[in-house]
């Protein structure tokens, strides 16, 4: 969970860096985009890199969820007789009982995203068109609902990492000591950090201010 | 104050068990809660029925005897108090209270409110001990221990092994059990030489008994009479995984 957890947080981080791009006009982010298939080159073939990254995620994605599959069915099997009386948080982690439903919802919006701005299968602007343009169509305000489930998802995102984040650090037992404000703040702000910067790109679209 | 408690009653470990409903009147608010169920058991076994079984022993907290999940909170919602310690001036007159015991596929319930903690004390079986050559005790300050390990080392061993941290995770695990045993053992000298083989065999045997697996929700703690803090977990991860290197 943490491991894979940890590679995913890195990709979003680079991925997100990378969306800032289309504040910069049309070309920066096609180069943007041109250069993560040419990474490395001439040393590299095209789209090397960026295959084994892809692999890297895939195998991290289907891991990732493996460990959460087998933590609910263990979770489950260790209560089989459930409280009559509801259960009530004493913890007051609101973010920590989203990870389990949230990470379904990112789940479907990752297939989603793929279908809309990698394989353009749910883009008005189609697979051939150029990244920006696909970026552009995708979130014009005509399709508020598709930047709508977006915001959603990121928000499902931000939750998801505002618990996974120092987590990922209490199992692999780098947490302790009296640290954990400190931790945890980390990781609220880095999930902050995240949501904000993934969500200017999409309303800067709808706004007008990416065109 | 009067009562309406909807109570968890089971004959045995075949038995189905079902919620059954008793109303307790003129419960005086400086009972505890065992006193109450007392009181309420008194007039169950005057009325000629099975009164309601449930563990204790010192009443005083220390144990780790006493134990049921109250409103849905394992303890009740007072925080840092078992429930012999609980008293009944925190319940509203005319309250309606559900009373059941721990919920864990390891800790099977034996009769009513009463479930067998054995699982815990497997654990301890695994590892939780240090083995020393026998003789006479060592003089006190004859193994200096620093003052930061002292303290936590002994926060750590006040884990009353009540068994609460598991029936009130979402998971069922018993990591903050086996967590703090730990911890006491590994942060003394006295516990260096079993440090890795002692975490190692006893998260494998708390993993055997079938307590689910920790996502670090925090609702352990929370609940803990003892405060037990999260940090225990981590410091069990890093012996865990060293020693499984
Ligand atoms: C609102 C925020 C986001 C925007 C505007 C956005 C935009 C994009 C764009 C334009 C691409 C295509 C890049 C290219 O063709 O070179 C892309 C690819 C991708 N995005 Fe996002 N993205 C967002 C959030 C996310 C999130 C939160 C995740 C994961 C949970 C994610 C996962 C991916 C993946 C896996 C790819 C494919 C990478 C590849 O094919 O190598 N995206 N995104
Ligand atoms: S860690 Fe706390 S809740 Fe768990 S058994 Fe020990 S005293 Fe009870
Ligand atoms: S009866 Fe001993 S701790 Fe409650």
């Amino acid at each position: 969970m943490a491991v894979t957890g940890a590679i995913l947080v890195l990709f979003l981080l680079g991925h997100m860096a990378g969306n800032l791009k289309a504040f910069f006009g049309a070309d920066a982010f096609n180069h943007y985009a041109e250069w993560l298939r040419t990474m490395g080159s001439p040393a590299v073939p095209y789209r090397v890199l960026l295959t084994v990254t892809e692999i890297v995620l895939v195998v991290a994605v289907v891991l990732h969820m493996w460990s959460a599959v087998s933590l609910a069915r263990r979770a489950a099997q260790a209560r089989p007789v459930k409280y009559a009386a509801k259960r009530k948080s004493q913890a007051n982690g609101y973010a920590t009982h989203t990870m389990r439903y949230g990470g379904v919802i990112i789940l479907l919006f990752v297939i989603w995203h793929l279908l809309d701005m990698t394989f353009g299968a749910v883009n008005p602007k189609g697979f051939d068109a150029e990244p920006f343009d696909r970026l552009v169509a995708g979130f014009d305000p005509s399709r508020w609902w598709v930047t709508l489930f977006y915001v959603v998802a990121m928000i499902m995102v931000g939750l998801h990492l505002r618990h996974g984040l120092w987590s990922a650090f209490q199992t692999l037992g780098l947490a302790g000591g009296r640290s954990y404000g400190k931790l945890k703040a980390t990781a609220a702000l880095v999930s902050l950090v995240l949501v904000i910067g993934f969500l200017s790109v999409p309303v800067g679209v709808m706004i007008g201010v990416i065109k | 104050m009067n009562l309406t408690l909807k109570v968890w009653r089971q004959n045995g470990p075949s038995d189905e068990g079902r919620m059954v409903t008793y109303k307790v009147e003129d419960v005086s608010p400086d009972m505890s809660f065992l006193e109450m169920l007392d009181v309420l058991n008194e007039r169950l076994i005057l009325a000629g029925d099975d009164p309601i079984a449930f563990d204790h022993d010192c009443r005083e907290g220390i144990c780790g005897m006493c134990g049921m999940v109250i409103n849905g909170v394992a303890h009740g919602e007072q925080r840092a108090t078992t429930t012999c310690q609980l008293h009944m001036r925190h319940f509203a007159d005319g309250a309606e209270i559900t009373i059941e015991p721990w919920r864990a596929a390891p800790f099977p319930v034996v009769k009513d409110l009463v479930v067998d903690r054995s699982a815990f004390d497997r654990i301890i079986q695994a590892g939780g001990f240090i083995s020393v050559p026998a003789g006479s005790a060592p003089d006190a300050h004859s193994v200096p221990v620093k003052k930061d390990d002292a303290d936590a080392a002994f926060d750590a061993a006040t884990c009353i092994g009540c068994g609460a941290c598991v029936a009130a995770c979402p998971n069922g695990s018993a990591s903050l059990f086996t967590a703090a045993k730990i911890t006491h053992l590994g942060l003394l000298p006295q516990g260096q030489p079993e440090r890795d083989s002692r975490a190692k065999a006893m998260v494998e045997q708390m993993d055997l008994e079938g307590f689910g697996g920790c996502t670090n929700t925090g609702e352990c703690t929370a609940v803990c009479p003892k405060g037990i803090p999260l940090d225990t977990i981590a410091r069990m991860n890093a012996d865990y995984l060293k020693a499984s290197k």
